[in-house]
Parts: structure tokens; C-alpha cells; sequence
């Protein structure tokens, strides 16, 4: 038994550095967008193979023990949980490599508009992102429900993102190369936040037992 | 007597839930001279499911079972206090033959008598009275079926019952127990002592009888009880701590306790 708890912690060391890799691409992803910095960038296509190897072998390690020792109950929804989490991971250290690859293209030319909303839901989309690792590591159900709750101010952020680079599109053609690397990178910030709000639900199945997703609790 | 609320568990995955009583125990206190080994018992155990009884050695899942058929009579200085309805009749007071017709058990090892695998079936039969021999050939035939060893043993019916493996020696007592249509089979522990092959094979048993029967199982697997059971109790030191779907008890227990010996961490 005990070689099993340690082999769960295990797990979730494998995790945490998943995710720490994630949050310093991102961190970085955005820097690049927004300080026009060039190594941070960089930096970000340099690791992605790193985070694509631990996911892999994360799930290896998650399914062997689902296979080998039958978990119940927490254990079970702590794999389960895991699971979940590393392709969400993945995924967010994809949307980084699509933000720092647009970053790249913005640095080419002046800027068509003051950078405001981007840093604006970026600083959002890094505090859901924060809160939704911490909610796991402490299994805190209250500050997973806080992230769930900021994903709509992101979404709305975005959609006024969108509008605007639109009619900076329709203004002067010129502008459409810059507009649609902006928007390309507010909907990897949108995602980004969708991938946090996945991994809350994750906690809260993991925490409570009790699945969020799309209303589920409501459901009869 | 207290007056007793038994509170309804969760349906089973997939299922709408089942409120057929079979079987209703109401603050059964048992005890083994001054041990109590029970301790306020409620519970109700529902028409033509599977419910599992899980928990450490000692726990009391064990002599629950055997409370259901009155069968812990037999052990001297037991008494015990409660009710136990067997759909609206309250076992205690019912002939103890006519329980044990209707209420069949099948134990830890397999005892089948030291007569032919024919007679090992026909016994029951025969005891109650079974006039006709034909209908009793027909009947051990139907009883081998529904325990999935007739094709096994058909060329054999009168050879020694001795002479089967342990699995096959466990369905033909099963097949003795369902000889004399049951409506409650209780299963103490059946495949502790056989290979999982054998296991299997009991295990699917399981899922066909459940039509026609109502199963109660006393399993030191978990896993046994996670794949048979619609329902599972986890009992500890005389008490039944949580009682619900199997689904709930595996994937997200109400109590603490439960949640410790699901994950292996009781003790």
C-alpha cells in the first residue's frame, strides 16, 4: 500500500513539473507578444518538446496504474483527474507555441494600436491559469470554483478584442496582417482560460466527486 | 423496538433506481454469547439485485448474511434481536425450513454431499417432497443450466460429485441451492478458494441468475464486489457504515471510513 501512495506522488510530481513547464511558457509567450522579446520566444519553441515528452510519459505511468492496481474512490478519481489535466497541459503548451509564433510575426512591424486589452486578458488568463494549478495541488474546491467564475470576463474581453481588430481590418488593409496575428493570439488567450477552467473541473471531480461540466451539477 | 428510518442509497450507474424491498432489516443487534457482533443494523437489501457486503475480517458481513437465512441458529449461546422481513413476512417468525426454502445459501468452500453429482441436486428436491421422477430428472437438468454446468457434467450425472474441479464443485451448489427455486441466494465468499477462471465463471453465473433471484455476496474482493454488485455495504466492527450503489461506494464514499478501506488505507 504504501509503495502505491508514493507511486501517486509520483504522479503528481510528474504533473507539477508538466505544469511548471506550462506557466513559464506561458509567461514567456506573452512577453514575447507583448515586450517584443525575441528570446522569450524562443525559449518557448526550445521547450515544447520537453512538455510532449512528460505528457506522454504521463500517461504511460497513469494508465499502468490504473491497469496494475485497481484505485478507488480518491486514488481512482486522482488518476482519472490526471489524466485529464496533462492533455489540457499539452494543449496550453501548444497555445503557447501559437502565441510566441504570432509574436514573432508582430515584432516585423510598428504596432497598428497601443497594446491595452492583450495585456489585460493575458494577466487574467495567467491568474486562472495560477489559481487552477494551486487548486489542484492544495485539492482547494473554493479557488476552482473561482476560476470557473472568471472565464466569462475573459470570454467578453476577447469579443470586444475581436470587434475592435475587425474594424482596424476594415479601416486599412494594411492593417490585416497585424489584426489577424492579434487575434489569432486573444483566441489562444480565450483557449488558454478554457483549458484552466477544464482543469477546475477536474479538481472539483477530484476534490468533491462532482462533475461541473457544462452545468452537470444542475442536471437531475 | 426503535422505530427505524432506512434511508434509500443511490441508483446504480445507468439504472433508475429499485425500490422493490426483498429483504429488510430493521435494528438487528446479533450476538455470539456477550460478543455483539452486530449493531443496529438497518438495511434493505432490493428485488432481483446484486448487493455486496464488503469490510475487514470480523467485521460482521459474514454473520449478517447468515442472519438473513437464520442459519447463525445453529451456533449455540447466539441470540439476536430485530426484524428481518422477508418481503412482508418477518423471518424470525416464519417455520425456519420454510426461510431457508426460500432464502438458499451457497458457502466459502464448496460442500457438495458425498453422493452422485444427480443426487447432489436432487436432494433438495426430494427432501421437499418431490413426487415425480421425470419432473425431478427434468428439474436437476434445468438447475445445472441455470448454474452453467450442465454441458460440463451431462455425460457424468452419476458419477461421484467429488470427481469435479473446485469451480465446478461451487456451481453444483449452486445448482443444489437453485433446485429448489430460491428467491434469495446468499453467497458466502464462493470464489476464495478458486482460480479466476473459475471466478469468471461464477461471476457470469451471477448476472444470469439476477433475473430470477435476488443475490446477496460476502466478498473479501473488492474488485468481485465493484463488478457483480448493483449495491455494496461496507460493514466495520458490527456496523453497516455506508450503504449504497456500488458506483457511489467505489468511485465517491460518503464516509471516511469507507473511503479508507476502498483505497486500502484502513488500519
Amino acid at each position: 500500500m504504501r509503495h502505491f501512495v508514493e507511486e501517486l506522488e509520483q504522479l503528481k510530481t510528474k504533473l507539477l513539473e508538466m505544469s511548471s513547464l506550462v506557466e513559464a511558457a506561458i509567461q514567456r509567450s506573452i512577453s514575447a507578444v507583448i515586450q517584443k522579446d525575441r528570446s522569450a520566444a524562443e525559449e518557448v519553441f526550445r521547450n515544447e518538446a520537453r512538455i510532449n515528452e512528460i505528457e506522454i510519459d504521463i500517461d504511460e505511468f497513469a494508465i499502468n496504474l490504473l491497469a496494475l492496481k485497481q484505485p478507488m474512490a480518491a486514488d481512482l478519481r486522482l488518476i482519472v483527474a490526471a489524466l485529464k489535466i496533462n492533455t489540457d497541459l499539452e494543449r496550453m503548451g501548444d497555445l503557447s507555441v501559437t502565441i510566441a509564433e504570432r509574436a514573432m510575426s508582430l515584432m516585423e512591424e510598428p504596432v497598428i494600436k497601443p497594446m491595452i486589452d492583450i495585456p489585460h486578458i493575458a494577466g487574467l488568463v495567467q491568474s486562472m491559469v495560477r489559481k487552477s494549478l494551486d487548486a489542484f495541488v492544495a485539492r482547494d474546491a473554493d479557488l476552482a470554483r473561482s476560476v470557473l467564475a472568471s472565464d466569462d470576463a475573459v470570454d467578453s474581453l476577447r469579443t470586444a478584442c475581436y470587434h475592435e481588430l475587425v474594424s482596424f481590418m476594415e479601416k486599412d488593409p494594411q492593417n490585416i496582417q497585424q489584426a489577424l496575428d492579434l487575434l489569432a493570439v486573444t483566441r489562444s488567450l480565450e483557449r488558454l482560460a478554457d483549458h484552466s477552467t477544464n482543469i477546475a473541473e477536474d479538481v472539483l471531480f477530484l476534490v468533491k466527486g462532482i462533475d461541473v461540466r457544462h452545468h452537470a451539477e444542475a442536471r437531475p | 423496538m426503535r422505530s427505524t428510518e432506512i434511508s434509500a442509497p443511490s441508483a446504480p450507474e445507468g439504472k433508475a433506481n429499485v425500490s422493490t424491498s426483498k429483504l429488510c432489516a430493521k435494528d438487528l443487534n446479533f450476538y455470539y454469547g456477550s460478543f455483539q457482533a452486530l449493531r443496529g443494523i438497518s438495511m434493505q437489501v432490493f428485488d432481483k439485485q446484486v448487493t455486496a457486503f464488503i469490510g475487514p475480517s470480523g467485521c460482521g458481513k459474514s454473520t449478517f448474511l447468515r442472519t438473513l437465512n437464520r442459519m447463525n441458529e445453529t451456533v449455540r449461546h447466539s441470540r439476536v434481536d430485530g426484524e428481518i422481513l422477508l418481503d412482508n413476512d418477518n423471518i424470525f417468525k416464519l417455520e425456519v425450513s420454510q426461510v431457508r426454502r426460500r432464502v438458499g445459501m451457497v458457502f466459502q468452500r464448496s460442500n457438495p454431499f458425498p453422493k452422485s453429482i444427480f443426487e447432489n441436486v436432487a436432494y433438495g428436491l426430494r427432501v421437499n417432497g418431490f413426487p415425480n421422477r421425470a419432473a425431478l430428472r427434468e428439474s436437476v437438468e434445468q438447475s445445472l443450466r441455470r448454474a452453467a454446468l450442465w454441458d460440463e457434467v451431462k455425460d457424468k450425472l452419476h458419477q461421484s460429485a467429488y470427481g469435479l474441479s473446485g469451480g465446478q464443485q461451487q456451481r453444483l451448489c449452486i445448482a443444489r441451492a437453485l433446485a429448489v427455486n430460491p428467491e434469495v441466494l446468499l453467497l458466502d465468499e464462493p470464489c476464495s478458494a478458486l482460480d479466476p477462471i473459475a471466478t469468471a465463471k461464477i461471476e457470469d453465473l451471477i448476472f444470469q441468475l439476477k433475473d430470477s433471484c435476488t443475490i446477496v455476496i460476502v466478498t473479501h474482493n473488492m474488485q468481485q464486489a465493484a463488478r457483480v454488485a448493483d449495491y455494496t455495504g461496507f460493514f466495520l466492527l458490527g456496523r453497516l457504515i455506508e450503504f449504497d450503489s456500488t458506483t457511489v461506494i467505489f468511485k465517491t464514499p460518503a464516509k471516511k471510513e469507507t473511503e479508507d478501506y476502498v483505497t486500502g488505507r484502513f488500519g
